[in-house]
């Protein structure tokens, strides 16, 4: 398994070091907020853009910056559009607003960053269907691919060291299981239905966890804002809905459409209370939802606006950007060890959340 | 706004890798985690529970043990009474023999003495007699040796001779 990975990241710094020069010979343009010091002085710097740009998914993964130049692992891009058909390439064939086989990245408008069809002259023709391999992407099949590594191996631990205390990274985990199994799973949904939706949990809090450790790192495979992502927290409440869905039992169902304990009235003619309940049902994933991916945007935004203070300041005086840097890397460190936490909180949260739901989904009668 | 507008490559991406994700750590992780941690708790509460009996258990025996000495002890204090008991009885029987016997003995003692004496007065009694009558022939002799004397003697005995 090491050896695959050790293959794989070989791999991709083989192609980072080809693509590399694609970039070194172009200039950046001017629509490259990208962080670079050696020449912000002619560039305004924009703090917003320079956060945003961080914050979202990205059809290329940068690096950092040398001397000017972006160095990027380009990701492939995979459109299916409805007048050319499939096409792959790889991302750094649309670098710095190149268009390549009809295909270009949208600077502004509706579809700004994202990749578009133009016709001869450079106009917008249409959206193709996109399922390129973005930042995103590969930072989910990642941390996917290193869970799998994980706990696969430390699964192997236990059924080699069966009925032995735990050992190296099995030691390290084992709390964090037996917290998710006893204290979220065993807790909210209840002794006699828990072990069903454990693996779940399990596997929701863990992906979360990690992707939101992974995203405070700053250098690769780190620095992908996963679960700062809506589509990525979307994803996981859709699982969660679909689960409660699912194994809802008839309590479950008859909770929401002949609540007991309210009045006839509120069910009969017009069934207020029926519909009430059904909103209920899509709203607790959509909190889910939000609250995630609200959580960790933010502090990653707060964190980027503490660092981009000093750029600010930098702009207006260079003197200026250095005495502001302590300042700025002070909050900027708080800000990070604050995310540390709320990076275990919102993966907790997201996971007694769903069990909860979990718990009303498998509720005996009353 | 394109921060919050899902997209739609990006979750049919996430929804696969994480469906894949999902399913292998279900079947190769957390199923044989889950298994060993339940599988290692039971072994514990188990040990534990033996190591309880095991404690009950040896609690029973010494309070057993315990009762069986307490059992010798009393067993022991009887056997001692019971032979300290019998002793005395045989002392006392013994003495009581030994008396009955000595009393016996010096009965017969006495009896015999008696005898003794009786026969030793018979002997005595014989002696004299016949010291008497040796006595009385000497005498009788000296006083007869004469016939004067002889006849004196007869005519006193014949003077006494009263013929009536």
């Amino acid at each position: 398994m090491y050896k695959i990975l050790l293959n794989i990241s070989i791999a991709l710094f083989l192609i980072l070091s080809i693509q590399e020069n694609n970039f070194a010979s172009e200039n950046p343009t001017e629509k490259d907020p990208e962080h670079s010091e050696t020449h912000k002085e002619k560039e305004k710097f924009n703090p917003g853009t320079f956060i945003f740009d961080h914050i979202k998914d990205a059809y290329s993964w940068h690096l950092f910056t040398y001397k000017g130049h972006h160095v990027s692992i380009p990701l492939p891009i995979i459109v299916y559009s409805k007048t050319s058909g499939l096409s792959m390439f790889w991302s750094s064939k649309l670098g710095h607003g190149h268009t390549y086989k009809d295909f270009k990245i949208a600077l502004e408008g509706d579809n700004k960053d994202k990749i578009v069809e133009v016709d001869y002259h450079g106009e917008f023709v249409d959206r193709p269907f996109d399922i390129s391999i973005t930042k995103n992407v590969l930072a989910i099949m990642l941390s996917g691919a290193l869970m799998m590594l994980i706990f696969i191996s430390i699964a192997k631990s236990y059924t080699r060291r069966e009925n032995l205390p735990p050992k190296g990274l099995q030691s390290l985990l084992e709390p964090l299981i037996l917290f998710v199994r006893d204290d979220i799973a065993k807790n909210s949904i209840g002794e006699k239905h828990y072990e069903k939706y454990t693996p779940f949990l399990l596997t929701i809090f863990f992906f979360i966890l990690l992707n939101n450790l992974l995203g405070l790192v700053p250098l690769f495979p780190g620095g992908a804002n996963v679960t700062g992502n809506i589509t990525v927290t979307m994803a996981l409440a859709l699982f969660t809905f679909i689960i409660t869905t699912i194994t809802g039992n008839k309590n479950y169902w008859k909770d929401i459409f002949n609540t007991p304990g309210v009045p006839w009235w509120l069910k009969l003619p017009i069934p207020l209370i029926p519909f009430i309940e059904l909103v209920g049902v899509i709203i607790k994933p959509f909190v889910l939802m939000i609250r995630l991916f609200a959580n960790i945007s933010a502090g990653h935004i707060i964190v980027l606006g503490f660092f981009s203070l000093i750029f600010i300041f930098g702009n207006m005086d260079p003197i200026l950007g250095y005495v502001v840097s302590p300042v700025s890397i002070a909050f900027t460190i708080f800000m990070s060890i604050l995310e540390l936490l709320v990076a275990f909180i919102q993966a907790y949260v997201f996971t007694i959340l769903s069990a909860i739901y979990f718990g009303m989904a498998s509720e005996e009668g009353h | 706004m394109e921060l919050i507008k899902p997209d739609l490559g990006l979750l049919i991406w996430m929804l696969l890798s994480f469906s894949i994700v999902l399913f292998v750590l279900i079947k190769f992780a957390w199923k044989p985690i889950l298994k060993a941690l339940k599988d290692r708790e039971k072994s514990i509460s188990h040990s534990l529970m033996a190591a309880k009996r095991a404690k009950e258990e040896m609690a029973k025996i010494e309070f057993g043990n315990e009762k069986i000495t307490a059992l010798a002890k009393i067993e022991r204090d009887n056997l001692l009474k019971e032979a300290k008991e019998i002793k005395n009885k045989i002392i006392e029987e013994a003495k009581e023999d030994a008396k009955i016997e000595a009393s016996k003995i010096i009965e017969k003692a006495v009896q015999s003495v008696e005898q003794e004496k009786n026969l030793a007065i018979n002997e005595i009694k014989n002696q004299i007699a016949s010291l008497s009558i040796d006595i009385a022939e000497n005498i009788l002799k000296q006083k007869l040796g004469d016939q004067s004397n002889q006849k004196e003697l007869i005519d006193d005995l014949v003077k006494n001779i009263d013929l009536n």
